[in-house]
């Protein structure tokens, strides 16, 4: 790689009296989660490949308040909103894209609520726009014909309809796209979502994250494919419990996308 | 003499008819025990969602099997109460098939519409039967569907039986008394169900065809007015609710959550942001979130006496398919009986949550939406369910003990993990090291 791949923060570029076109809203996973951090600078690897003028908020950032509103506290979820919807509207921000589902529903959906408007675009939506408007081409490379399937985060699917844009990005990758048994609308939960993941899982017969690696196994993939880091996490331990880690991968789409790009 | 079979007929009616109003008034009580929520607004939109949804069955159709014989008794349910127009007319005035002579030869088409739906009902309701009772589809063997539930589902499906073989069986009377000439009966044409039933009949005499045809008539009506009255103490009573449940549908994406305006009142004052209407006195902020059944709202309400236990919410549920206990089927009855028993003025000292639904179920809900998106009626557990959760977290601190650490890493590190808001950027610095 020739040239060096940046992160440019908003408050940087204000300092040079510039403003982004696009915040990349990162979020607490993408910022703290070694696992998902990878996505994150896979999705800014790509960002920088495509020239594209964005800004990340770094330590500015903070919790959208989504797992405190969805366990109940709708206190601390406001407080927080109230303090990113001043911040964003400081830097006179308009339009947001996320690697995180939670993050896209809330600042899409309940921020307005509160005042704070901007076009918020999850990244497989961003991606495909991309790959539509020709400025994102990929050729299948290594996942050329391999058996990838989907896994639908609920935030995405059922709370915001959006089934495509993440298999179109996938099949732009001349992959064999398999569908799980359950999928789109009838998609099964990874078993994070409502503040889920910060807590362990009511007793039982079986943990939720399970159930749904073995549907994804059933399909026979090589590689699960998320979009979210809720549900990367429960995959990734899912698989690790099935001992199948050496066998199956689970990639965010953007890191799919940016291997291919290489 | 036909006056006093008038008469007859008239009290016959009236009584249930009494016993239906005051059911409806106590129904239409209780919902709005509920609290406030403003439904008013995209009117276009909620006629479409339920001409789609309730009246068109579009949900329904996601099983095309049960889609389909439901279609049947639902059609067959808004058709043939045409009939009972006629029926209605014909007990007041003590006259016998009064459309027939001004329907012409359409009577006969009619007529034998309404059989084929008849048949149609009764081979659904037998099929139902067996899917409850000899394939016992999982669903309907859950927990929460032992007893009065199983019950019920049985007796509405029977009565719906007997009630169309009754309307056949009075048919095939009238066709053998038809064919003998006897007066009063006038002539329908050839009914094409009915009359297969009419070599059992042809042997019985004039008196006994008149008797059977007759108690069969006075069966049928008076069967339909006390299922009427019947169906509002029952799970069945989704035939009337889902029609405004699904005008008053959630139009908001599935992954909203509905905006505690009382909070952001306290939140912006506290952050000293200028408050709307911020002269007047503080309205009294009642309790965050709800305890009991009428802490919800009555749209939530309407929604526990618009379920009809079908339970696909439920087979949908992770959290019920990996063997927890929360079901999402089971919330809505419970909120059903909660507030009926609150209309009722019983039960006190108890409430809806502890008493009839615990915290284990609420704890282990996902809010990913497989109930809202499985129930053929919009009906919406979730918002049943946070509210609790948030009762549990504003009022009571009583989350379990990792969502309180949650919250207060919120609250001091701003990300829900125990980590340091400076290190929030440190992923930068991996930016360069791989690529």
């Amino acid at each position: 790689m020739s040239e060096t791949i940046k992160a440019p923060t908003v408050a940087e570029l204000q300092a040079k009296g510039e403003t982004p076109e696009i915040l990349f809203w990162v979020g607490c996973a993408g910022s703290f989660d070694d696992r998902y951090k990878r996505v994150t600078v896979a999705f800014t690897t790509i960002l920088n490949k495509l020239n594209v003028n964005f800004a990340v908020l770094g330590p500015e950032e903070s919790c959208t308040g989504d797992p405190a509103r969805r366990a109940g506290n709708e206190f601390l979820f406001q407080m927080q909103a109230m303090a990113n919807i001043q911040l964003l509207d400081m830097y006179q921000v308009k339009k947001i894209v996320t690697a995180c589902p939670h993050c896209f529903n809330t600042l899409k959906n309940e921020y307005p609520d509160l005042g704070g408007n901007y076009e918020v675009i999850h990244h497989t939506t961003f991606l495909q726009e991309l790959l539509d408007e020709g400025k994102l081409k990929v050729s299948g490379g290594s996942f050329k014909g391999q058996k990838i399937t989907y896994h639908d985060s609920c935030y995405l699917g059922r709370a915001n309809d959006i089934y495509e844009a993440p298999r179109n990005v996938l099949k732009a990758l001349d992959a064999d796209l398999v569908e799980m048994k359950r999928c789109k609308t009838k998609g099964l939960c990874c078993g994070a979502g409502g503040g889920q993941m910060f807590k362990d899982a009511e007793s039982g017969d079986k943990e939720i994250n399970v159930e749904r690696t073995e549907e994804a196994l059933d399909t026979g993939a090589k590689v699960i494919a998320s979009g979210c880091p809720f549900c990367m996490t429960m995959l990734s331990d899912g698989v690790k419990n099935k001992e199948k880690e050496v066998e199956v991968q689970v990639k965010d789409i953007a890191e799919l996308i940016n291997d291919a790009m290489n | 003499m036909t006056w006093m079979i008038q008469l007859v007929f008239v009290a016959v009616v009236a009584v249930p008819i009494y016993f239906l109003i005051r059911r409806i008034k106590q129904i239409r009580r209780n919902i709005l025990l509920g609290k406030d929520l403003d439904r008013s607004d995209r009117s276009g939109d909620r006629w479409k969602a339920m001409m789609l949804i309730a009246f068109g069955q579009k949900k329904m159709f996601k099983k095309p099997i049960p889609a389909f014989l439901h279609l049947l008794i639902y059609v067959g349910f808004l058709v043939i109460n045409l009939e009972v127009l006629e029926f209605l007319i014909d007990g007041l005035f003590g006259t016998h098939r009064i459309f027939a002579p001004y329907l012409g030869a359409f009577y006969n088409v009619a007529m034998n519409i309404f059989e084929c739906l008849a048949l149609g009902v009764l081979i659904s309701c037998i099929a139902f039967l067996i899917r409850r009772n000899v394939i016992k589809v999982s669903r309907f063997t859950k927990p929460e569907m032992k007893g009065w539930p199983a019950m019920d589902g049985n007796l509405i499906l029977i009565i719906e039986c007997v009630l169309m073989m009754a309307i056949l069986k009075m048919n095939a009377a009238d066709q053998v008394l038809q064919s003998r000439g006897v007066a009063g009966y006038v002539d329908t044409g050839h009914l094409m169900i009915s009359s297969l039933m009419i070599p059992i009949f042809e042997h019985f005499s004039d008196g006994f065809l008149i008797f059977t045809e007759r108690a069969a008539w006075w069966f049928h009506i008076i069967g339909i007015f006390t299922f009427a009255v019947y169906v509002t103490y029952s799970k069945h009573l989704h035939i009337f609710l889902a029609f405004p449940n699904t005008y008053y549908s959630n139009l908001a994406p599935k992954g909203k959550i509905q905006n505690m305006d009382a909070v952001t009142k306290e939140v912006k004052s506290m952050l000293g942001m200028p408050v709307e209407g911020g002269s007047e006195p503080p309205t009294e902020v009642g309790t965050f979130g709800a305890k009991d059944a009428s802490d919800l709202s009555w749209k939530s309400l309407m929604e526990a006496y618009s379920c009809t236990e079908c339970g696909r919410c439920t087979t949908e549920c992770p959290a019920n398919q990996t063997g927890k206990l929360l079901s999402p089927r089971k919330i809505m009855m419970d909120t059903r009986d909660r507030i009926e028993e609150i209309g009722a003025g019983q039960g006190e000292g108890k409430s809806l949550l502890g008493d009839f639904i615990t915290k284990e179920e609420i704890n282990a809900c996902t809010s990913c939406n497989a109930c809202t998106e499985a129930c053929p009626i919009n009906i919406d557990p979730l918002s049943i369910i946070l509210e609790m959760k948030r009762y549990v977290a504003m009022e009571e601190s009583g989350s379990p003990a990792s969502w309180n650490s949650m919250f207060s890493n919120i609250e001091t590190n701003f990300a829900p993990w125990k980590f340091s808001p400076t290190d929030r950027f440190n992923w930068a610095q991996d930016l360069n090291d791989k690529n």
